[in-house]
């Protein structure tokens, strides 16, 4: 871990304990820091990650807003342009889209568009991705959409101990960071150190060290990808896990070095296949020197082209699954693809 | 009656050097404007721009009010809240002209002019885009207890924006100081409010948000100035946010483009009949603030800070297109 640490002790807790963990923590230390959402007062968020935070800080700072995403998020633009540090959370992330205005032609355009005389330090949190049976408008994974825009910053921890530290980190950055959480990883309990300490946003980290194959993968995706090396070790390939962490900027250096060594690479991701955050990486390794270093083709996992399925059966078979991995591992060793 | 009662609000209010400085301003608005057209068109301009000629009364008297420490948030039409807000000319022209030393450092243009050190959050180039983004300033000013109103600019077309009706029912609902500010120049582009709009006022929708709302003529300095001045003060009072809208009209089209298919000659002559800026210098005459001499003097005076304005800009460097990714983050990650 990257942590900088003020404080070495650490404690168990869910990826969503972490979370609010770190809101608690900033919000004690900067009495800019607001929370903004919906349902995130009383209610304790839709994923109960704000928990019971408005009862130590008040409806003043944890502001439950009505239904208006677009309204919502434009406040929390403006609030963030003029000295607020808001945390904005969408409930789940498919409705940021109807506040697309206002993250994307605004709050990731508002410094470059004046000169740099302006900022705007804003964290916006997505609950994500599919495995919950919402089906399609309630289990995107959108995170090649906004990195697609210059001015923002988009993260994606998998752990609780990154969860709390890159959310620190966010709110202590100039320019708007989008983190998006899965759903999925809100209940994975692990060691998290107590007291404040931030994580790098723009570092990948390596999970597993390998030597045949490297998976960078995404999100909900990495600990499908790490139980996929541990299964592929049986077989004799030793594969190298990178949490890629953050989407814009991705870590370069981390993947090309992993890929030097490796000569194989997988990408995977939840998000739609086409276009998605595999495809850049994929590009990047193909444009760098590292792609003098390939044994084999540059493999892609990300989801289906399709919108995410109701049926449990079709909505697993929409996203790429470990044994997914396993067989793209086994595959690619056997450079059958 | 008392000579006093029969002076205009505006009169009564402000000091006689406010009043030359209003007027001052006025004139620096449309000669900016007829500035940069003139510049458009000989071709030192390239994009667009989007003019308010014959709107300067709502820009100058809505700033009456405030100060620095205010917020103020424009829109695509923007020029005259800029320099009612206090911006420099030259800086403005030279923005236009894409140069370094515009007010964006030529990353802007005219539909992006914004001066944070004076409270002014900016032109926008998305119609709506500011509504919500006053509304935050105005949380901020609650929040942080500045005193701080925020002055929220839009047109005519934005209040059929979703973001309008979002950010007005959270300002009342959080009693935030802001005041919403209509322009209804009567179009939105092409389309005229009636086409477009199902109440016959703007002002009218203020009921739906349980707020104040006030219909006055955009073009008279002294009833824009009341209205907003009456806006701000139950703002700072804690009293939460109004909807004031200025009827005006804009004698140029809505852009470079626009081929003036929507109106008539005579609909557009009976407007500039109306000048706010002619009437605001009558008013001014009349009522023994100064004289016709001065007045002519105020004009002048602006047409040299224009001139001087284009020549500042004209001779500032372009900026290097080495730095076209400066500015999108900040410094911290640069």
């Amino acid at each position: 871990m990257n942590a900088q640490t003020s404080d070495l002790t650490t404690r168990e807790m869910s990826y969503a304990e972490a979370l609010r963990d770190a809101m608690e923590i900033a919000l004690e230390r900067d009495e800019r820091v607001i929370l903004m959402g919906e349902d995130i007062g009383v209610y304790g968020g839709a994923f109960q990650v704000t928990g019971d935070l408005v009862h130590r800080f008040g409806e003043d700072r944890v502001i439950d807003t009505p239904i208006s995403e677009l309204g919502g998020a434009g406040v929390a633009v403006g609030a963030a342009l003029t000295g607020l540090r808001p945390i904005f959370e969408f409930q789940f992330s498919d409705f940021a889209m109807l506040a697309m205005e206002q993250i994307a032609n605004q709050a990731a355009k508002l410094r470059y568009m004046l000169g740099g005389e302006a900022s705007v330090p804003l964290v916006i949190r997505m609950p994500a991705g599919s495995g919950t049976g919402a089906a399609a408008q309630h289990s995107q994974s959108l995170e090649a959409w906004f990195g697609h825009v210059p001015g923002l910053k988009v993260v994606q921890p998998t752990t609780p101990a990154d969860a709390k530290g890159m959310l620190l980190a966010a709110v202590e950055d100039p320019d708007p960071v989008i983190i998006f959480e899965h759903k999925l990883l809100y209940k994975m309990k692990a060691e998290v150190p107590e007291g404040y300490y931030t994580v790098p946003l723009d570092k990948a980290e390596v999970r597993r060290t390998g030597e045949d194959v490297t998976i960078v993968a995404s999100g909900g995706m990495v600990p499908r990808a790490l139980e996929a090396a541990e299964a592929a070790a049986a077989q004799g390939h030793s594969a190298e896990v990178i949490d890629l962490r953050s989407i814009r900027p991705i870590d370069r250096e981390t993947i090309l070095s992993s890929v030097r060594k490796t000569g194989r690479l997988i990408c995977v991701y939840e998000g739609v296949r086409t276009m998605g955050v595999g495809a850049e990486i994929s590009a990047m390794v193909a444009e760098s020197d590292a792609f003098d270093f390939l044994d084999a083709p540059i493999l892609r996992l990300g989801g289906a082209e399709a919108p995410i399925p109701y049926n449990p059966d079709l909505e697993r078979a929409a996203v790429p699954q470990t044994a997914d991995i396993e067989h793209a591992i086994s595959r690619l060793m056997r450079r059958e693809v | 009656m008392t000579d006093t009662d029969n002076k205009p609000f505006a009169l009564r209010k402000y000091t006689a050097e406010e009043l030359k400085s209003a007027l001052y301003k006025m004139h620096l608005i449309r000669l900016f404007e007829e500035g940069a057209e003139d510049s458009y068109t000989r071709g030192l301009i390239h994009g667009t721009m989007h003019l308010s000629i014959g709107q300067e009364a709502s820009a100058v008297a809505s700033c009456m009010p405030l100060s620095d420490s205010d917020y103020i948030t424009s829109t695509h039409r923007g020029h005259g809240h800029c320099i009612g807000k206090g911006a420099d000319v030259k800086r403005m022209f030279a923005e236009f002209f894409g140069k370094e030393d515009g007010y964006c450092h030529g990353r802007g243009g005219s539909m992006h002019i914004a001066d944070v050190s004076k409270g002014n959050l900016g032109a926008n180039g998305i119609v709506g885009g500011g509504l919500p983004i006053a509304t935050g300033a105005a949380l901020t000013a609650k929040r942080l207890k500045t005193g701080a109103v925020a002055v929220c600019f839009f047109g005519d077309g934005a209040n059929n924006e979703g973001a309008f009706h979002e950010a007005l029912n959270m300002a009342s609902i959080w009693k935030l100081p802001v005041v919403y500010i209509c322009e209804n120049n009567r179009y939105g582009m092409s389309t005229s409010t009636e086409r477009s709009t199902a109440v016959p006022n703007i002002a009218d929708r203020a009921v739906a948000y349980a707020m104040p709302g006030v219909t006055v003529d955009g073009n008279d300095f002294s009833a824009v100035a009341e209205a907003v001045e009456t806006a701000v003060q139950h703002a700072r009072d804690g009293h939460g946010p109004s909807l004031v809208e200025n009827l005006t009209y804009r004698w140029r089209g809505h852009s470079k483009s626009d081929r003036n298919r929507y109106r008539t000659k005579d609909e557009i002559e009976s407007w500039v009949e109306k000048d706010p800026i002619k009437r605001f210098r009558a008013q001014l005459i009349e009522h023994d603030v100064l004289s016709e001499s001065e007045a002519d003097a105020i004009a002048e005076a602006a047409h040299r800070e224009v001139q001087d304005g284009i020549a500042f800009a004209q001779a500032s460097p372009a900026p290097s297109t080495h730095e076209v990714t400066r500015y999108v983050y900040g410094e911290a990650q640069a």
